[in-house]
C-alpha cells in the first residue's frame, strides 16, 4: 500500500482504459476519407465555374462602358457596347416581382403560423405552397403566357416576366417566413398578451421584429434566385439591344436573355458579352447575398 | 387599486381533457396567495385562467366564474385584452422582448397601447424599475438590450414590465424556478414590497418560498393520472404549514407525498 501511495503512476490493478482499437481507427479513417472526398467533389465544380466565369468575364466588366451603355446600334461583330439595358431589366423585373411577392408571401406565412393552426384552409394552403415550390420556371412562364397574353390579349412585357417570377418567389417567401415565425418562442407572444396587447399588435410589433432578420435574408435569397431565371424572360419578353424603361410595353433585355441572345453571335464580341453578362449576374446575386447578411446581422436581436 | 378576485366553481379543459375541477377560492386584495401542489395538478392552469391566458392554448375551455371586484372576467361582453391589461402576469422563464432595449421592454405595454409622450414613458420606466428593485443596476444602460441581463435581472425586468401598466392584480407562475438562490431572495423581497400595492397570486414548487412570502396558501392535488386536479384546501399560510385541515396537505408539505 505504501508504495502505491508513494507512486501514484503505479497501478495496483490492470488499467481500465485501453487505447483506441484497430477496427475503430480503420472506421474513423474511412469515414474521414469519405467526408473529405464528398467535400472535394462538391467544391471542385463550384471553383471551376467561378474560375471560368471570372477568367473569361472579368476583363469585360472592367470597361466602364459595360456598366453605362446598351448594345443599341452595334453590329453583332462590333466590339464595345455594354450591359446597362440588361442590368436594368434584370433589376427592375426582380424588384417589381419582389414588391408583389413580399407582402403576399409574408401575409400568407402570418396566416399559416399565427391564425391557421390546424384548420383545413391552413392545411390546404401549405399543400398548395409545397406544390408551387416544385413548379418548374418554364411552367410558370407558360401559365402566365396563357393567361396574360393568350387569354387577356396583353402584350409580352417586363411586367409579364415579373408576374411569372412572382409565382416562383411567393412559395419561397412563404416557406422561409413561416420557418422564421415558428422559431419565435411562444413565451414572447404570451408575455405580450399578458400586457394587454392585442394579437395583431403582438404580431406586428413583437413577433415580426424578432423574426425580421431571418425573413429579410429569405427575401434576398429568393430575389437572388429569381433574377437568374431564364425561362420566363425567354417566353415572356423579347430581347431589346436598347434601353427600354417601360415596364408595361415593348421588349426588354435582362442578363439571362442577353446571354441567350449572344449565343447566336459566333464572333469574338459575342463570346465576350456572354461571359460579361454571366459575371455581371453572379456579381449582382453575390451583392444581394452580402446585403442579406449585412441586414440580418444588423437586425438580429442583440444581447450586448 | 388592488382588487379582490373570487373564483367560483371553475372547471378548466384542454380539448376533452378535464384539467381542473370545481375550484372556488377568494383572493383578498393587497395579499399574497400561493398555489402549491405536485406537478400536473393544475395550479398553473388555474393561474392562467385568472387573466384569460388559459384560452390562448388551442382547444382550451373555461366553465365557471372569475370575479374581479364582483365583475365576471368571463362575461361575454368582456374583452380579454382589457382583462390582461388589468391582471398582469410574470412567467416561469424570464422572457424580455429580444429586439427591445431595457427601457423599451419596461414601457412596452404602454408604448404598444399608444402612449407616445417620451417624458411620461421615461417616468414610468424609472418608477417601474425602482419598483422592481432593478433601477440601480440598469440605470446607466437603459438603451442596452434586455437580453444582456442576468437571469435574475431579466426576471425583475419582466416584473417591472408587468407593473408598468399598473395592473390591479399580479399573477406569478413559478417566477423563481429558473433562478439562483440570491436572485430568488431578491424576487421574494420584491413580492413583499409589491404586496403593499398589488394583489398577488403566485404559483410555486418551493414550499419554503410559499411559507416565506404568502399570507394564504392553496393546496392543489391530483387524485390520479388522467383525473382532473382539485383544490384540496385553502387557508392562512401559517395554518396550512403548522396545522393543515387535510391529511393530503400534511403529507405533501411534510414530504411524505405519494
Amino acid at each position: 500500500m505504501s508504495t502505491n501511495l508513494a507512486d501514484p503512476t503505479r497501478l495496483a490493478t490492470p488499467p481500465t482504459f485501453q487505447s483506441v482499437s484497430l477496427s475503430r481507427r480503420i472506421k474513423n479513417g474511412l469515414a474521414t476519407g469519405l467526408v473529405w472526398g464528398a467535400f472535394l467533389i462538391a467544391i471542385i465544380p463550384l471553383v471551376w465555374v467561378l474560375y471560368t466565369v471570372l477568367q473569361r468575364g472579368f476583363p469585360v466588366i472592367l470597361d466602364g462602358d459595360w456598366w453605362q451603355k446598351s448594345m443599341s446600334g452595334l453590329l453583332a461583330r462590333q466590339q464595345g457596347g455594354g450591359a446597362y439595358h440588361a442590368i436594368y431589366g434584370t433589376l427592375v423585373q426582380g424588384l417589381v416581382c419582389a414588391v408583389i411577392s413580399v407582402p403576399i408571401g409574408i401575409m400568407v406565412a402570418i396566416y399559416l403560423v399565427e391564425y391557421g393552426g390546424r384548420s383545413r384552409l391552413a392545411k390546404s394552403t401549405t399543400f398548395m405552397v409545397d406544390i408551387l415550390t416544385g413548379v418548374p420556371s418554364i411552367v410558370a412562364a407558360l401559365f402566365v403566357y396563357t393567361v396574360w397574353i393568350t387569354y387577356f390579349g396583353l402584350g409580352r412585357s417586363a411586367l409579364a416576366v415579373s408576374l411569372a417570377l412572382v409565382l416562383l418567389m411567393v412559395p419561397v417567401i412563404v416557406r422561409t417566413t413561416e420557418e422564421m415565425l415558428k422559431i419565435v418562442p411562444d413565451e414572447l407572444r404570451e408575455a405580450s398578451y399578458a400586457l394587454g396587447i392585442p394579437k395583431w399588435k403582438t404580431i406586428v410589433k413583437i413577433v415580426i421584429p424578432t423574426a425580421l432578420s431571418g425573413i429579410l435574408t429569405g427575401i434576398m435569397l429568393a430575389l437572388a434566385r429569381v433574377m437568374g431565371e431564364t425561362a420566363p424572360v425567354l417566353v415572356l419578353a423579347a430581347y431589346a439591344p436598347f434601353i427600354n424603361y417601360n415596364l408595361f410595353d415593348g421588349p426588354m433585355a435582362s442578363l439571362p436573355l442577353m446571354m441567350v441572345n449572344e449565343r447566336n453571335n459566333p464572333t469574338q464580341a459575342g463570346f465576350e458579352r456572354i461571359w460579361g453578362a454571366a459575371i455581371t449576374l453572379v456579381v449582382l446575386i453575390t451583392l444581394f447575398n452580402l446585403l442579406a447578411t449585412v441586414i440580418s446581422r444588423a437586425l438580429a436581436p442583440k444581447t450586448k | 387599486m388592488a382588487k379582490r378576485l373570487d373564483i367560483k366553481d371553475l372547471n378548466l379543459f384542454y380539448g376533452k381533457f378535464h384539467a381542473v375541477e370545481n375550484v372556488s377560492l377568494a383572493v383578498p386584495p393587497k395579499n399574497v396567495t400561493a398555489f402549491i401542489g405536485p406537478s400536473g395538478c393544475g395550479k398553473s392552469t388555474v393561474l392562467r385562467s385568472l387573466n384569460r391566458m388559459h384560452e390562448v392554448a388551442p382547444g382550451a375551455r373555461v366553465e365557471g366564474k372569475v370575479l374581479l371586484d364582483g365583475e365576471d372576467i368571463y362575461a361575454s361582453t368582456v374583452d380579454p385584452v382589457e382583462v390582461r391589461r388589468t391582471i398582469g402576469m410574470v412567467f416561469q422563464r424570464p422572457n424580455p422582448f429580444p429586439t427591445m432595449s431595457i427601457r423599451d421592454n419596461v414601457v412596452a405595454g404602454l408604448k404598444l397601447a399608444g402612449v407616445k409622450n417620451k417624458k411620461e414613458l421615461d417616468e414610468v420606466a424609472e418608477r417601474s424599475l425602482r419598483g422592481a428593485n432593478l433601477w440601480n443596476e440598469v440605470k446607466d444602460r437603459l438603451d442596452k438590450p434586455g437580453g444582456g441581463l442576468s437571469g435574475g435581472q431579466q426576471q425583475r425586468l419582466c416584473i417591472a414590465r408587468a407593473i408598468a401598466v399598473q395592473p390591479d392584480v399580479l399573477l406569478m407562475d413559478e417566477p423563481c424556478s429558473a433562478l439562483d438562490p440570491i436572485s430568488t431572495l431578491a424576487i421574494e423581497d420584491l413580492i413583499t414590497e409589491l404586496k403593499k400595492e398589488y394583489t398577488i397570486v403566485i404559483v410555486t414548487h418551493n414550499m419554503q418560498q410559499a411559507a416565506r412570502v404568502s399570507d394564504q396558501t392553496a393546496f392543489f392535488n391530483l387524485l390520479g393520472v388522467g383525473q382532473p386536479g382539485q383544490l384540496i384546501e385553502v387557508d392562512d399560510t401559517e395554518k396550512i404549514f403548522s396545522n393543515p385541515g387535510q391529511k393530503a396537505t400534511e403529507d405533501y408539505i411534510s414530504g411524505r407525498f405519494g
